[in-house]
């Protein structure tokens, strides 16, 4: 039993850097690009962390590394107060069903020639926790958590739509009972009206489940509304971090400010009224 | 009064399939003027796409069938054949796509492609002035060091040089209307803003009319004067950019609204959603093809409701719902916001 | 570029190293190969075949066999078991019909292969594009020596329109070495352009539904540029490697077959007999010959990737 008050997950200095090399008939390191350059972050049970950047700041190589689906060059991931970096894969086996991930492209995620019964089953296969009958009806069960029916069982991927595919990904990552999901961009590919779905199924299932979220996304307005905390990161470095709505009304950090800046305002009087003002110069 | 510089009526695009005959675009008239940005808005599959690779004839395939009538200046384009097509795309209708990456030819360099453009259509302009051509619109787009990027092939270039590049390329025969399908999704949020106001600035000093395709709203409020929103093939409201933001008529009008997150306002407790998905264009129901997601549905709506301004109001702001104007308002607004929840 | 070719040398040499001690030690593996024997004749008294074998160093270990003989395969002193004849020399005379006769039929697969892969592709789903499909598949299902022998019965015997083998070099009467080849070059060359008006067909069909195919037409290129600078231009690169990598494997030994059936005297049909006799000497340099050729062209196909498809460096970084 496990006392609730400390972080579910903690990282500190992360740092995962691949190498460059070159060379004759050796290869030799010349330069490194430094994809995770010193992150340090925690996320308490039941919150939902968003960590929101441009493409190329490393947030996809940070999941993965937090994961230990990559091989941290430096640094500590605690879960649970547990330090899970470096840890083989051996080890970190019985751990996983406790951490999983969401991705962004619900087309390519998904095997095309596995069943949907087959997809969301096979964590509890692997794992070896369930089998037969009582396999079928937890699979079952957890389409139908996340929107779906039971009927679907046995379909493939394509013959749904984006947004039922990726609620079929989510129902993968729920199937060993995780505390943590990293969702990786995981409504950015999904037609506008069916975001919203997406992003409240995940927040009923926070709710009925106790689940913790790490929520990766460029768009920060998804960001805000998801998250409890907001993490700004740029060239693999977190630049700001604080509650969602002070790093949105009052952001500290310039690039924080730039990206607040650059992102569209859904409102034609206001969009100009910033025009004018940018124009007028400071 | 002048025709407008690009006139759309009743333009029909179907694909014959395995599945049968996929309507993609129903029946969507407008009307362009120059120095006119519109925005046409819509999620996947709502025809917006396949609307503008229509007008230049780049969806003429064995099996398409394309109805209707868009005039350019007056001349016809749908019946046009293929040489006469040829003249006018790049040098009077442009366009630039959604992924400047696969858009451009990865083998070569970004002013030859450029270079390519201009004598297609200016045969009389030899290889070095096209190439003083090329670098010009490159700078102009806002490329630094434009003679040394012209050299680079697309790979070597930033997301965001490689759609500059390719608004050049589409700006170098001076064309009356550019055509953007999706300019910006592929990009950052950042270099997104960099590229609109881009494209106000061309629109501005060029007096450039734009037809801009996107689903996102967001975009379409930082540049657009008019817009059309579009719903499994078919036009559902059209109006200028104030009366579509702050007068929406129509219920998916309402959702689209409704679900985009405002960095200015406090967060809602639940971001308002639309039920259901898009249709599968192969399977469309009777009458209103929104009426399976409306909360607001009720018996008529098995008629295919016609795009009507109301009575008294605006002509050219239209919907094509069967709701009376005091029962949308009422419906629209719950707790100040637009939305599309249940009605109490 | 310097870094990649001395690499790649480095690469080569490792790779003809390899290659020369394997096929030393399977020949000293085989039964009833034993050279002193084949050396001594028949009739042979055992006295004779050992002192033939002390002669000849068969008595020494192996590892001093084998240098021995690498030692002789590069200074020009190899010496067939069977034929007494020096190796090197053998295999000069046979070069001129080799390379006469992959040469050739590499420019014809070469440029019909593209020529009907482009048809096909521009007019796919047509009458053309069918009937090229059917005989290209045709093409590709003969088999080099089920077509020699087709050719040779219908072409040479029935009717005598094409002689039935042998080579003349070119430099004595470029008309006859011509006519001497057109069957080789055909037989050799069929499979090739069946195959290859495939791979291009395909890949043109592909390059049609990319996006910067839609740009370029969107720009008003007229659609024969389109076609042919955008689309071919694209479908060539795969193409271009394969003909590197084909055109090696050929010249490094794939037209045996085609030399030894039509009486060519190449080094393809020296290595057969060879072979035939189990005589080690040509057998190695025959081998490190082809072998030479093969890995030559796997570079020259990288270099040219990089040099077709500017997306391709040639030492690729982290990046």
């Amino acid at each position: 039993m496990t006392t609730a008050s400390g972080p579910l997950l903690e990282v500190t200095d992360l740092v995962k850097h691949f190498p460059v090399k070159r060379g004759l008939l050796i290869d030799r390191e010349v330069d490194r690009v430094r994809a995770v350059d010193g992150v340090s972050f925690s996320v308490a049970p039941r919150e939902t962390l968003g960590l929101v950047g441009e493409s190329g700041c490393g947030k996809s190589t940070l999941c993965r590394t937090v994961l230990q689906l990559l091989k941290p060059t430096a640094g500590s991931v605690r879960f649970e107060d547990r330090e899970i970096a470096g840890l083989s894969r051996r080890q970190m086996r019985p751990l996983r069903p406790q951490i999983q991930m969401v991705f962004q492209d619900p087309y390519a995620s998904l095997n095309p020639r596995k069943r949907v019964g087959q997809i969301v089953g096979e964590p509890l296969r692997i794992q070896r926790s369930t089998s037969g009958a009582a396999l079928r009806r937890r699979v079952q069960e957890l389409l139908e958590r996340v929107g779906l029916s039971p009927g679907h069982h046995d379909r493939f991927p394509h013959e749904f739509s984006g947004g039922q595919r990726q609620r079929i990904g989510i129902a993968r990552a729920l199937a060993l009972q995780p505390k943590l999901i990293v969702a990786d961009e995981p409504v950015s590919a999904l037609d506008v009206s069916i975001r919203a779905q997406i992003v409240n199924l995940l927040d009923d299932l926070q709710d009925e489940l106790g689940l913790t979220y790490v929520f990766v996304a460029h768009d920060i307005g998804v960001v805000r509304h998801v998250s409890d905390r907001i993490a700004v990161m740029h060239e693999g470095r977190i630049v700001e971090e604080g509650p969602a709505d002070r790093v949105c009304e009052r952001p500290s950090h310039p690039y924080t400010r730039s990206l607040l800046a650059a992102a569209p305002i859904p409102d034609p009087r206001e969009s100009r009224a910033r025009r004018r003002v940018d124009a007028a110069g400071p | 009064m002048s025709e407008p510089l690009l006139a759309v009526r009743d333009l029909r695009v179907g694909f014959v399939t395995e599945g049968g005959l996929l309507q993609a675009v129903d029946g969507v008239s407008f009307d362009l003027v120059p120095g006119e940005v519109l925005a046409i808005v819509g999620e996947s599959g709502a025809g917006k796409s396949v609307t503008a690779q229509t007008i230049p004839g780049l969806t003429r395939s064995p099996n398409a069938r394309i109805e209707g009538s868009a005039r350019l200046r007056g001349e016809e384009l749908l019946e046009a054949s293929e040489a006469e097509l040829r003249r006018v795309r790049g040098d009077r209708i442009a366009m630039v796509f959604q992924d400047p990456m696969t858009s451009l030819n990865p083998v070569y360099r970004v002013g030859d492609q450029i270079v390519e453009a201009i004598r297609a259509h200016r045969e009389r302009v030899g290889e070095e002035e096209a190439r003083r051509l090329a670098v010009e619109m490159l700078d102009s787009v806002g490329i630094p060091q434009p003679e040394r990027r012209a050299d680079a092939y697309p790979h070597e270039l930033s997301g965001g040089m490689r759609q500059r590049a390719m608004i050049a390329m589409a700006l170098a025969l001076d064309p009356d209307v550019l055509i953007a399908d999706e300019p910006t999704t592929a990009l950052d949020v950042t270099i997104q803003a960099q590229i609109l106001e881009l494209l106000r600035r061309l629109n501005r000093e060029r007096d450039l009319a734009i037809v801009l395709i996107t689903h996102d709203l967001a975009v379409v409020a930082e540049i657009a004067d008019r817009v059309l929103v579009m719903y499994a093939g078919r036009v559902v409201e059209e109006g200028t950019l104030d009366e579509i933001f702050y007068d929406p008529q129509h219920p998916y009008t309402w959702g689209l609204l409704g679900s985009l997150t405002r960095l200015d306002r406090e967060r809602p407790e639940r971001l308002p959603q639309i039920r259901g998905a898009p249709p599968s264009l192969l399977d469309l129901p009777a009458g209103c093809s929104f009426a399976p997601r409306c909360p607001h549905a009720f018996g008529r709506c098995t008629e295919l409701p016609g795009l009507k301004a109301r009575p008294g109001e605006a002509s050219g702001h239209r919907d094509r719902c069967w709701l009376g104007p005091e029962e949308k308002r009422g419906r629209r607004e719950l707790d100040g916001r637009i939305g599309l929840e249940e009605p109490a | 570029m310097g870094r990649f070719a001395v690499r790649r040398l480095l690469a080569m040499l490792l790779v003809l190293f390899a290659i020369s001690i394997v096929v030393f030690l399977i020949f000293n593996v085989i039964p009833n190969s034993d050279p002193a024997q084949r050396l001594a004749g028949k009739n042979a008294t055992p006295q004779l075949v050992a002192s033939i074998s002390e002669e000849w160093g068969f008595e020494e270990p192996l590892p001093v066999q084998y240098w021995t003989m690498m030692k002789k395969v590069f200074s020009g002193d190899l010496i067939s078991y069977n034929s007494r004849q020096n190796v090197d020399e053998q295999i000069a005379e046979g070069i001129p019909a080799t390379f006469s006769l992959c040469i050739g039929a590499a420019l014809i697969w070469l440029s019909f292969g593209i020529l009907f892969g482009y048809l096909s592709a521009v007019k796919a789903g047509r009458a053309t594009d069918r009937v090229l499909t059917v005989l290209a598949l045709v093409g590709i299902s003969m088999p080099v020596f089920w077509l020699a022998a087709i050719f040779l019965y219908y072409l040479t015997f029935e009717v005598e329109l094409f002689p039935s083998g042998g080579y003349v070099p070119l430099s004595e009467d470029p008309l006859g070495w011509a006519y001497h080849l057109v069957l080789p070059w055909l037989t050799l060359a069929i499979i090739f352009v069946g195959f290859y008006s495939r791979v291009l067909r395909s890949n043109m069909l592909d390059a049609m539904d990319e996006d910067y195919v839609r740009t370029a037409r969107a720009k008003g290129l007229s659609e024969r540029r389109v076609r042919i600078r955008h689309v071919l231009r694209n479908s060539l690169i795969p193409i271009v490697t394969l003909f590197g990598l084909d055109f090696g494997a050929v010249l490094g030994g794939g037209a045996i077959l085609t030399e030894a059936i039509f009486n060519l005297q190449g080094v393809g049909q020296y290595a057969a007999e060879s072979i035939k006799n189990l005589d080690l000497p040509p057998i190695m340099a025959v081998t490190l010959f082809g072998a030479f050729f093969i890995v030559l062209f796997n570079a020259l196909v990288d270099i040219a990737y990089a040099w077709l498809d500017p997306r391709i460096r040639l030492e690729e970084s982290a990046r």
